[in-house]
């Protein structure tokens, strides 16, 4: 279990002002055999406007990368401080990256979506690999990526 | 110091380096593969109509990339399945799979990171630090050996496998250190270490909000040729805010989809050109041939660690013989060991053992560890002294000069001191000549003159040792067998008598080749492969000193001859002058590669007096190619001491010898020696020389050195000398 909420405040912009309300999120992102290296895949939020709203973990610890992640890449440039303690390894192919987060309330039910963006050496980059909105009704849905992830699904 | 630095990091590393070159060499296969494979564009071919081909024949295309090798792959999404082809441009249509190669993959993690994420990629980087270190300690190493820059390609001498590995080292060492450099660089850069991240490139805050302006009218993509594209990114599938992006070997920029301005551009940073050339060398991407050579040379790699090994083996061996070493404080005699490849260790060895069971208290160790007031009971100072390269300490000797030099008077103990070398070198003992003339400065006594030993000449070092056991009152016998050899029964064929009239009984005797077995074959062990120049050893019989005999012939001619001539009390010889066809004798072979003509087309000179025209008189025999050879031949009575006499008018009827001249020394009027004959001879022996002949010399002693000093005369208004042509590997001897 990583409680990632005091990065989260200190790192992006999901500080608002519902945060004493907050639950722990799991976030399982399942990997399907495409054959090649470990993927770097990174998960942040945009709000109902598509701004972006912060993230919420990078798997790839070499920022030298974080370009092929193109759409995380357009909407932070490349700021890397915005992953800062929130970075763990690569996820290799046919593997699952499992992690739960303390996640506020206001988040939920109010237009922000998940992105996915994934990307793999020598192989495509793959954009908006998923984007899920964060709604309770969909807590517990597992949803397809297009071109790497065979299933990602958010549980509260 | 520096062999000690070049020796540990390949021993440590050995294993690491040996997988990082097999796997580099095996990589460098496939840019070179794909470079051929890669259907190349028209010339003149635009981003902008590769682009509107490839849109056409898949139109969820997001994403084109070109590699360095010219290859073009797309990737799409087709009713929400993803795809991806290899596309020929001419077509804009996929050709060929674009999923990775699996064994690439594999062999690249394995390479760079022996499949084992960050730590693996440090052990690897360490691995390639090693490479470095050895590479530049090697450089000294063999600058030190063959004498400067100059002399890089200077044929070598010695055992095979230090002569293998030195010759791969030269010529591989450029590409191991390219690939070794470049690699630090690499690691350095996927750790984020250097500064050679792309420039940062704003997303572009406003686009129009249009969509749907076609990639073939954009001016951008109109003005960059293929050749120069690396990726266009297509805007995401109904998001007006998205636009295109393109990135060339110049740079990267945005493109809005509304009506194909460029929106932003920034160019690649000097870092990132740096960074890219830098990839570029190392894998060979964009380089393939400049890839294949240096896998090429990597592969040269367990190669030089299978005979570092061998080397260092030889080297320990040579170390470990000495038992029952005394104290360097009791013991009466000292012996001080300047050796560098550990062979000089070994006649220490013998020595030692010798004196000991003579009752002498004896102590072996380097000389660089000399230090008189250790060496409190001692009687006497042996030294035991090799040379390296031009007259340079050997590696056990650093700092002995330095020491006695700086002393302020010689020891007590009285010096003795004996060389080891090889006479085909220019400088010859020079080492311990410097020694010797060193301690007489110092007036340090001797109890014996300097002497030396030729190219590990047993007969040499046991002749000192009996004059050692004289100056010590000691009857000393020294029996030093290097190796023991395996020996092998040949029996005599033929003989053709020289000599009988001048009371100095010599013979050419050929033997049988002798059977070879399977293994001998495979290896060329033993007789199994030989060539003229080689040496034969036979075994007296109750001693273990060989005498070495030169061979004229070679494996190909089907038998072994030799040229022998009777010694007054010699036992070798007069058993095989006495050699009756069908009688057997015991011997072993010898290479001596220092003594090979080599196989240029340059003009031969060979200069050969007595038995010695043996060797000479092989070369001729087997120049199928017709090479020039100009032969000098010294004998003393033309009657009876014309080996070969009747084979020459053949030789040179059949272009195998282009020029005879000989020289009588005895038998009426003024003695004419073979140098004589160099003289008389003079301006077109120069005249070959000057246009890249070789010298080969064999002979006695005397006869060698009044060669040299003819053609030292001869050579002298042409600014060469016998020493420069030793030193380019164009003057050997062969002396006995």
């Amino acid at each position: 279990m990583k409680s990632l909420l005091a990065a989260l405040a200190m790192t992006t912009a999901l500080t608002l002002p519902g945060l004493a309300m907050a639950r722990p999120v799991t976030l399982t992102t399942t990997l399907n055999s495409y054959g090649g290296d470990g993927a770097y895949l990174v998960l942040f939020v945009t709000d109902a406007t598509g701004a972006y709203a912060g993230s919420l973990w990078m798997a790839g610890g070499k920022s030298k990368y974080y370009e092929h992640l193109t759409d995380w890449h357009r909407v932070t440039n490349g700021d890397t401080a915005q992953v800062d303690g929130i970075t763990g390894a690569s996820v290799g192919a046919g593997r699952t990256l499992e992690i739960t987060l303390d996640l506020a309330d206001a988040l939920f039910d109010a237009g922000y979506t998940l992105h996915i963006d994934a990307a793999v050496e020598d192989m495509r980059d793959s954009p908006n690999e998923v984007a899920v909105p964060l709604t309770t009704e969909g807590a517990g849905v597992p949803v397809a990526g297009r071109r790497y992830i065979a299933s990602f699904a958010y549980d509260m | 110091m520096i062999r000690a630095i070049h020796r540990w990091p390949g021993l440590v590393a050995l294993a690491l380096i040996t997988i990082l070159a097999l796997s580099g060499a095996a990589l460098s296969v496939f840019p070179a593969a794909e470079r051929i494979g890669a259907a190349q564009p028209e010339t003149g071919l635009t981003v902008a109509t590769l682009a509107a081909r490839i849109k056409l024949a898949y139109p969820g295309v997001e994403q084109i990339r070109r590699q360095p090798s010219g290859r073009i792959t797309a990737y799409w999404f087709d009713q929400g399945a993803p795809g991806a082809a290899v596309i020929d441009p001419a077509t804009g249509q996929g050709v060929a799979s674009a999923d990775p190669n699996r064994i690439e993959r594999w062999l690249t993690n394995l390479h760079r990171s022996l499949l084992l994420g960050d730590g693996g990629r440090i052990a690897m980087a360490a691995g390639a630090a090693a490479m470095l270190v050895l590479a530049f300690s090697g450089i000294a190493l063999v600058m030190r050996r063959v004498g400067g820059w100059r002399h890089w390609f200077t044929p070598l001498r010695g055992p095979l496998a230090g002569r293998l590995h030195v010759e791969i080292a030269r010529i591989a060492v450029i590409g191991l250190v390219l690939s070794a450099a470049t690699a630090l660089w690499m690691t350095a850069s996927t750790f984020d270490l250097l500064p050679d991240g792309a420039a940062a490139l704003a997303f572009p805050a406003e686009v129009t909000g249009d969509t749907g302006f076609a990639p073939d009218q954009m001016p951008i993509l109109q003005q960059t040729p293929v050749a120069e594209l690396r990726e266009l990114s297509f805007p995401f599938s109904g998001d007006v805010t998205d636009a295109y992006t393109l990135k060339t070997d110049g740079g990267t920029g945005y493109i809005d989809q509304g009506n194909g301005a460029l929106l932003a551009w920034a160019d690649l940073t000097g870092w990132e050109r740096v960074s890219e050339t830098i990839y570029m060398l190392h894998t060979g991407q964009g380089a393939a041939t400049l890839g294949l050579v240096l896998g090429l040379m990597a592969l040269g790699v367990p190669a030089m660690g299978a005979t570092g090994v061998l080397i260092w083996l030889a080297g320990r061996r040579g170390r470990l013989r000495i038992r029952g070493n005394q104290p360097a404080g009791r013991a009466r005699t000292i012996v001080l060991v300047g050796s560098e490849g550990g062979t000089t260790w070994g006649f220490a060895a013998t020595l030692h053992a010798a004196l000991t069971k003579a009752g002498h208290s004896v102590h072996v160790g380097p000389m660089s560890g000399y230090a008189p007031r250790r060496h409190g009971s001692a009687e006497r100072i042996i030294v035991l002294a090799a040379t390296y390269g031009d007259g340079a300490a050997p590696a056990s000797a650093k700092g002995f000069l330095d020491q006695l030099n700086a002393a302020d008077r010689a020891p007590d103990a009285p010096i003795a001191v004996l060389g080891f070398g090889d006479r085909s070198f220019p400088a010859y003992c020079a080492f311990a000549e410097a020694v010797s003339e060193a301690a007489r400065a110092k007036g340090w006594d001797a109890f014996m003159p300097p002497d030396t030993v030729d190219r590990q000449s047993p007969q040499d070092f046991a002749r000192w040792g009996r004059a050692l056991g004289q100056a010590m009152g000691t009857d000393l016998d020294l029996v030093h067998t290097p190796v023991s050899p395996a020996t092998q029964t040949l029996t005599l064929m033929s003989r053709r008598d020289y000599g009988s009239e001048v009371q100095a009984r010599a013979a050419i005797l050929r033997f049988a080749l002798p059977r070879a077995t399977l293994w001998q074959r495979l290896t060329g062990a033993g007789f199994a492969q030989f060539t003229a120049g080689d040496l034969i050893g036979i075994l007296p019989d109750g001693s273990a000193v060989p005498r070495l005999y030169s061979l004229a012939s070679a494996r190909r001619d089907g038998f072994i001859e030799i040229v022998v001539r009777k010694h007054p009390g010699g036992l070798v010889s007069t058993r095989l002058t006495a050699l009756m066809p069908g009688d057997t004798v015991t011997a072993f072979l010898r290479r001596n590669p220092g003594f090979y003509p080599g196989r240029g087309r340059a003009p031969l000179i060979l200069i050969g007096a007595g038995t010695g025209i043996g060797p000479l008189a092989g070369f001729v025999r087997g120049n199928a190619r017709r090479r020039p050879i100009h032969l000098f031949f010294g004998m003393r009575h033309a009657d009876s001491d014309f080996f070969y006499g009747q084979d020459m008018p053949g030789w040179q009827a059949d272009g195998r010898l282009t020029g005879l001249v000989t020289a009588v020394s005895r038998g009426g009027g003024r003695p004419h020696y073979v140098q004589d004959a160099l003289r008389g001879d003079g301006a077109q022996v120069a005249g070959l020389i000057r246009d890249g002949a070789r010298v080969m010399v064999c002979g006695g002693r005397d006869m060698a050195a009044g060669v040299t000093e003819a053609l030292a005369e001869i050579l002298a208004p042409s600014g060469l000398s016998p020493a420069v042509l030793k030193a380019e590997g164009r003057y050997v001897e062969d002396v006995y």
